[in-house]
């Protein structure tokens, strides 16, 4: 039994967002909606997160951190691309400074469509997220 | 032999009883601020799922240290609970939070570097406390040992609010909440990224979770030593104490650590020793 999928803890990085799926993401974590009954903890930090929460697309600046937030993220983990633009540019696709969509830099494993996507629609994710995870710790057990 | 039970019963059951009174608090906590809460049980899942992920190092050391920061703080809970002196507690509680700052240094990490200071600052704030505690209790019972503490017919609170009520001002900074978790935060409040345990990962996170725990059982063993002429009546204080702590953490917000350090040692000085001169002369 994998108790990955009782306590996936979140980093919420953001691209090049508008900031609309950015306060969407943290209204997740408000009475409202509140994320942490499902044990989710918004932790800040890549080394204790299991899911990478991303909004917005990348641009050439953050490129690299982004990349180094993934490389720092301890197996199994998930990557989520919250909102149009991370999944596929939306807008600002033809923009000079834009890298491209996030799945461009990193490998992404749940798209949420949306702009801006609805928190119950990045709930939806983070459970997809969470059966993901559950797959890549298998996977894990399985090679070693 | 019984000595060796009570160590075995205490290393089993500690986890499972802090670990619960952790989960209670997560609840009570998302309750006050009107949120469903995670499951009681959500700090053990916590744990599990650390143990099944990958950890990574900055240095393989590190995580050495932290396997000494659990043991020594088992050690300290045994000592505790096995009647020892209390004096040998508060040193051996202070070896093992140091070797939390050895690794933490050991990482070489601005975020865990600047935690590792606070926590120093921290264990500047809260050892004279400890100290005056002990002293206190000493004056009262004429003995060091937690087993004649224990004894003690009559009720220690009497004689030292004091030095109690500079006991629950450093409870705070012992539980890692606000208004002092300056160095790390218990719940997900983000300060310094993660403060001192920024670095650290899987295995390594998890001991530093369970050490807390068993940090937590010495400290709420404290809280029990000024009531234990009725054993009732000191569990029921641990319970409406820690419970206290919970509301002091959810009305607060955190404390720069100039005003931590200071506001600790003027409590110290005022009520601790205050109470301790006054036991001087009364007698």
């Amino acid at each position: 039994m994998s108790y990955l999928k009782k306590s996936p803890w979140i980093i919420h990085y953001d691209g090049s967002s508008c900031n609309g799926c950015d306060i969407e993401a943290l209204a997740c974590l408000t009475p409202v909606y509140d994320l942490e009954r499902l044990g989710v903890i918004n932790t800040g930090n890549p080394k204790h997160a299991d899911i990478f929460l991303i909004t917005g697309a990348v641009n050439e600046q953050n490129k690299a951190a982004l990349k180094a937030i993934y490389d720092q993220m301890p197996e199994p983990k998930v990557v989520v691309a919250v909102g149009v633009c991370a999944t596929s540019g939306g807008i600002f696709v033809d923009c000079y400074n834009l890298s491209g969509p996030v799945d461009k830099i990193i490998p992404v494993d749940v798209y949420v469509p949306g702009c801006a996507c609805r928190p119950e629609s990045i709930f939806d994710a983070i459970a997809q997220a969470i059966q993901t995870l559950e797959q890549k710790h298998h996977l894990r057990q399985k090679n070693d | 032999m019984e000595i060796i039970i009570i160590i075995i019963a205490y290393i089993m059951l500690t986890p499972v009883f802090c670990g619960t009174l952790a989960g209670l608090d997560r609840k009570i906590t998302a309750r006050m601020q009107a949120r469903v809460g995670p499951p009681i049980a959500q700090p053990f899942y916590d744990v599990f799922k650390l143990m099944q992920k990958e950890g990574i190092v900055v240095r393989r050391t590190q995580n050495l240290y932290i396997l000494f920061f659990l043991l020594a703080m088992v050690f300290t809970g045994s000592l505790f609970f096995t009647g020892e002196n209390i004096l040998l507690v508060i040193f051996a509680l202070t070896l093992a939070e140091i070797f939390l700052v050895l690794g933490a240094y050991k990482t070489s990490s601005p975020y865990s570097f600047i935690g590792s200071q606070r926590e120093l600052i921290q264990m500047m704030a809260y050892e004279p406390v400890l100290v005056l505690t002990s002293v206190g209790i000493y004056m009262v019972t004429k003995s060091f040992y937690i087993s004649d503490i224990v004894a003690f017919k009559r009720p220690l609170i009497l004689y030292l609010p004091g030095v109690f009520f500079a006991f629950i001002y450093i409870l705070t900074m012992k539980f890692r909440k606000s208004p002092f978790d300056l160095s790390m935060s218990e719940h997900a409040h983000q300060e310094l990224v993660r403060g001192i345990t920024t670095e650290f990962s899987g295995r390594a996170l998890a001991m530093i979770q369970i050490a807390h725990w068993y940090d937590h059982s010495i400290m709420l063993g404290f809280i029990y030593l000024f009531f234990a002429h009725n054993p009732v009546l000191a569990l029921i204080a641990v319970l409406a104490l820690y419970f206290l702590v919970i509301v002091i953490d959810n009305t607060f917000a955190r404390l720069r650590w100039q005003l931590a350090l200071a506001s600790c040692w003027v409590v110290a000085l005022v009520f601790g020793l205050g109470n301790i001169i006054i036991l001087f002369f009364l007698k």
